[in-house]
């Protein structure tokens, strides 16, 4: 037996659904500690629970691309988690642009100014509106009246926000920052490697 | 010089030593006194100045010399070597030297200003600065008649600043100011925070304030001060031209390119903390004569 086929085995016996759980007590455990301020938050917590939102976020939408190279490559299969991992990512990016848009700007007016008229802003706008759908059709039900072939086809909309949110990162960084670009590295390869197998895979067989 | 800035706030103005981390409870004190008559009334520009408690002054930076993180600099900071200290002063000056810190500073007198303090960023503190008028240690080295810029320089310390080796910006750090923004009674020279020695991460052992302009201009460990005739190069401009330029004055009227300057957050104020309207010049309007005839959405 394979360390692969081993790691596939134990993995059966986890259920996904305590992905959901978690992603839930740790946004709670981080508003609760910007709430009262307490370490990174000691200071300016409005801030800094935009970008814990942002970031965590964006490490989901990489993990979710991660699963099918790691399967590839080493045969160990976390399929079964990809949804809540997407859908956890999801529940980041609201909760992030929740705290932008009521903590931090504070009024509908502005939120929309900011969308409009700085391109970063933007940028992040259009990765949330693109993973709306992806959020709507995670279901089976979706999947069985879309038919897997459509629903597949929607799903890569994420390699679309998944870079977008990096471009939003590096964007609205001030000064030559690696933290950024490290996370768009990440994104543009793992999609890159989509795109040669999916060049590939148009070679007849 | 024109006049002396006139500092309305006194002493008793500055929150306690023993209370730096009880704010609000004096505060609460200080506002039932001021409804009772016993503390007199602020002039306009100077109301409601609530100065940030020394923790939130220490544990929210931009020095990235020490990373770009706002909590870096308070953890890496320690390792600056600030003593002893010297002060290369050169160009256009009638005594140019490498000045002992203790040296240039003798017998310039100390003085309590609280300013606001506005970052490009969009957020803003109070802080009761300790500090020498710049103009005083420019007297004392005399400048020469055809100075018109003055140009400072932070130090490097490569093995001690652990942001240098990431090249975020093209260190040493630069500023620089028109000698006559050098020369006003508002800019001062800081080495103190609440009448304690000013904490590695806030520019010790001396930095710049200059309170009507964007944050990034009040250069910290100042290792430099140049007098020459040309605008010298400045480090944020040299990054970023389009987004920051020379003057970098406080302006609610002329955003950043990648967000708004109509408002700011005020640090401490907590989760729910209200936007504030920026002011033009961060409140002191008395500079606004420096810029006259200038259009300041054109010289940024």
């Amino acid at each position: 037996m394979t360390v692969s086929a081993r790691i596939n085995g134990a993995l059966r016996r986890v259920p996904a659904w305590p992905l959901y759980l978690l992603a839930a007590a740790y946004g709670a455990w981080e508003f609760w500690r910007a709430l009262t301020q307490q370490g990174p938050y000691l200071v300016e917590p409005i801030n800094v629970l935009e970008r814990s939102y942002g970031e965590i976020a964006l490490i989901l939408l990489v993990a979710g691309l991660v699963v099918t190279p790691l399967r590839q490559w080493s045969g160990v299969n976390l399929i079964k988690f990809r949804r809540a991992i997407g859908l956890c990512a999801f529940f980041f990016v609201v909760a992030h642009f929740l705290v932008f848009a009521v903590l931090d700007v504070q009024s509908l007016g502005r939120v929309w100014t900011e969308i409009v008229k700085r391109p970063y802003v933007t940028v992040g706008m259009l990765a949330f509106v693109l993973l709306i759908p992806l959020a709507v059709t995670s279901n089976n039900l979706a999947i069985r009246k879309l038919g897997p072939a459509t629903w597949k086809q929607l799903h890569k909309l994420s390699y679309i926000a998944v870079i977008l949110g990096g471009v939003h990162y590096l964007w609205l960084a001030r000064g030559f920052q690696i933290t950024p670009l490290v996370y768009l590295g990440l994104g543009i390869g793992l999609v890159a490697l989509r795109y040669k197998h999916l060049v590939r895979r148009k070679q007849p067989a | 010089m024109a006049y002396r800035w006139k500092n309305t706030l006194t002493p008793a103005d500055v929150t306690p030593k023993a209370a730096y981390l009880n704010r609000r409870q004096i505060l609460a004190g200080t506002a039932g006194l001021g409804a009772i008559g016993l503390v007199p009334r602020m002039a306009d520009a100077q109301s409601g100045l609530e100065p940030n408690t020394l923790a939130e002054i220490r544990n929210y930076n931009n020095f990235y010399e020490f990373g770009t993180g706002k909590g870096d600099p308070a953890a890496n900071a320690h390792q600056l070597v600030t003593s002893p200290w010297s002060i290369t002063v050169d160009g256009m000056v009638d005594r140019p030297g490498d000045y002992a810190l203790g040296d240039l500073l003798a017998g310039l007198t100390v003085e309590d200003r609280i300013y606001r303090f506005r970052c490009v960023e969009a957020w803003s503190m109070v802080i009761p600065w300790n500090g020498i008028e710049l103009a005083d240690i420019l007297n004392k080295v005399g400048v020469q008649a055809g100075a018109r810029y003055v140009a400072f320089e932070t130090v490097v310390q490569p093995e001690n600043m652990i942001g240098v080796q990431r090249r975020v910006l093209d260190f040493p750090y630069v500023e620089g100011l028109r000698l006559d923004e050098a020369m006003h009674p508002l800019t001062i020279m800081a080495t103190g925070i609440y009448g304690e020695p000013i904490a590695n991460q806030n520019g010790a052992p001396i930095r710049l304030v200059v309170p009507w302009k964007y944050g990034f201009k009040s250069i910290k460990s100042i290792v430099r001060i140049t007098l020459t005739d040309e605008e010298p190069p400045t480090s944020w401009n040299i990054a970023n031209a389009r987004e920051y330029g020379f003057y970098s004055n406080v302006n609610p009227n002329v955003d950043h390119p990648r967000w708004s300057q109509a408002t700011e957050r005020r640090i401490g104020s907590g989760l729910f903390a209200a936007r504030h309207d920026t002011l033009m010049f961060n409140g002191y309007p008395e500079v606004a004569p420096l810029y006259e005839g200038m259009d300041l959405s054109v010289f940024i």
